[in-house]
């Protein structure tokens, strides 16, 4: 074989690996009932690929190929290891007379997995790094520094979630249907998660943080392919939405920029539509929940063509319903700050005020930020002053330290 | 597989309800208990007497200590529990949610660990 094909060979590998490995990996898992053993035949399928193609040609079908071979490794290596360990001959008999695949159970098989990440008996971080690794491919190394941890502790979670499932025998399947819609919260909760960590202007690589934003959209369309449900659209929709201004949530330098300056013209059309399709398609069923309305709040800002003409009216309604469905201080915060646009700032302020004074945001930078600032257009200057410095006080991001200080340092003596 | 699970009460809380809400709550256990006999999940189970009888021993340098009360004092007491055969962790988890004091106070659920046979 000519060093040309050999080449080749290995391009195809390489991507049938991309796109197919995560499914081949979903369907191992299933048949062979251990997530190591899986990882390990994932493994060695790709290796055989690797020899076998450039001479024997790519199969018709990769993806079954690859499923099969590495079910046949894992058997191999089982009865090599059964030499040192009775109890594998018994296993690798019943994977050999395991019934043949169906293709439906295969469909199934991604879903088995995020289920199986995402399972509410695993620790919340332990459920990320699993869903990261095992969903996205992604290696500990990336996780690790997307989560500005070590690549030892991100492993070691990785490693007692493998040792949970097995031990406490976490069943590799979709919930019932009874148990789905909490168990789902979950899934969007990780998804949600992850996408968050790559769009908070916090500290990391910059790059690495949006393929993480990345990931969880591509999470979020598996998951909508695989279960059409209105909240997997809400959240994919919130999540495109956000995307849409990522190119103009900061300056070239890295200063960040508020929604109200922000040049509405940059933002991604493409993503804004999709968005849109998906919102109404969610609050079309009646069934939606606190995603889908954030995302319709959004879709609202994605439609005004400035600040001053966004449909203020129509977001306070929003959040009405969002603070019934979700009570939580955040959210009667960003209700409050959309009153304030509504019906001026002091209608903002008097909420704000009411919220902090129930003590439960008062360690939060953004609430004290956004006091400053109705404080500002008061014309309150002390007041403003002080709200400003205490935000300063808490926030550790740097960008929004040095926007806070320009603010700081733009008010009259 | 089996799995144990324990039962966490406040025994407080159960020591201030009436004569007739104890009896229902003592109804709703002759229940469920009568359910998971049906179903096949259940192994054993046993109530408890309450805290205040524990006693807790230690031996240390071959020397016994005996000491009034649980291991650790919580706001929520060990008061007995199930054990069950369950396919896996979710078929486990359905019938720790049905057991009455889920609602009260909490049912920990644990695998139990099986050792090869000789």
């Amino acid at each position: 074989m000519s060093a040309d094909a050999a080449d080749r060979a290995r391009a195809m590998v390489d991507a049938v690996y991309r796109s197919e490995s995560r499914r081949v990996l979903a369907a191992l898992i299933r048949l062979l009932g251990d997530f190591d053993l899986a990882e390990e035949a994932l493994h060695d399928a790709f290796t055989a690929a690797l020899e076998r193609w450039p001479g024997d040609g790519v199969p018709a079908n990769p993806r079954a190929w690859l499923v099969s071979t590495g079910r046949f490794k894992a058997i191999d290596a089982l009865r090599r290891r059964a030499r040192f360990d009775a109890s594998r001959p018994a296993l690798a008999q019943q994977l050999e007379t395991a019934p043949p695949d169906d293709p439906e159970a295969v469909a199934d098989d991604r879903l088995r997995l995020i289920f199986t990440c995402c399972h509410p008996a695993l620790p919340p971080d332990a459920q990320l790094a699993l869903t990261l690794r095992e969903v996205c491919g992604l290696t500990t190394e990336a996780i690790a520094h997307a989560f500005l941890t070590t690549p030892s502790t991100v492993a070691q979670r990785i490693v007692r979630a493998k040792a949970k499932i097995r031990d406490a025998r976490i069943p590799y399947q979709v919930p019932s249907l009874a148990d789905l819609p909490q168990r789902l919260d979950t899934v969007l909760q990780v998804v949600y998660l992850v996408f968050n960590e790559g769009y908070s202007a916090s500290s990391g690589d910059s790059l690495l943080r949006s393929e993480l934003s990345s990931e969880a959209i591509r999470l979020g369309r598996l998951l909508l392919e695989l279960l059409a449900e209105p909240e997997v659209m809400g959240l994919l929709a919130l999540m495109l939405l956000h995307e849409s201004r990522r190119a103009t949530r900061t300056t070239p330098e890295g200063e960040l920029v508020l929604l109200d300056e922000q040049d509405r013209s940059r933002w991604n059309r493409d993503q804004i539509v999709e968005g849109q399709a998906l919102v109404e398609r969610s609050l079309g069923s009646r069934r939606f929940g606190p995603y889908t309305l954030q995302a319709a709040i959004a879709a609202v800002h994605a439609e005004a063509p400035s600040a001053a003409a966004t449909d203020w009216t129509q977001i306070v309604g929003l959040y009405d319903v969002l603070v019934r469905a979700d009570p939580s201080p955040v959210i009667a915060l960003n209700r409050a700050a959309a009153i304030a646009m509504r019906d001026g700032p002091l209608a903002g302020l008097t909420l704000i005020d009411a919220i902090l004074a129930r003590g439960d945001l008062a360690d939060y930078h953004l609430a004290h930020s956004a006091r400053a600032d109705l404080c500002r257009r008061l014309g309150r200057t002390a007041d403003a002053r002080s709200a400003y410095r205490r935000a300063l006080d808490l926030t550790r991001q740097e960008p929004e330290r040095r926007f806070l200080q320009r603010r700081l340092d733009g008010l009259p003596d | 597989m089996r799995y144990l699970c324990l039962i966490y009460d406040e025994e407080k809380k159960i020591g201030a309800m009436s004569k007739n809400e104890s009896d229902a709550f003592m109804g709703e256990y002759f229940a469920f208990t009568d359910g998971i006999r049906n179903s096949g999940h259940y192994l054993g189970g046993e109530a408890l007497q309450p805290v205040q009888t524990a006693t807790t021993v230690r031996v240390r340098n071959g020397k016994l200590s005996t000491t009034d009360g649980p291991f650790a004092e919580t706001k929520e007491q060990l008061g007995g529990y199930y054990l069950i055969d369950a396919k896996d962790l979710n078929d486990a988890l359905q019938v720790a949610a049905k057991i009455p004091s889920a609602r009260l106070g909490s049912v920990e659920v644990r695998p139990i660990q099986e050792f090869p046979q000789p």
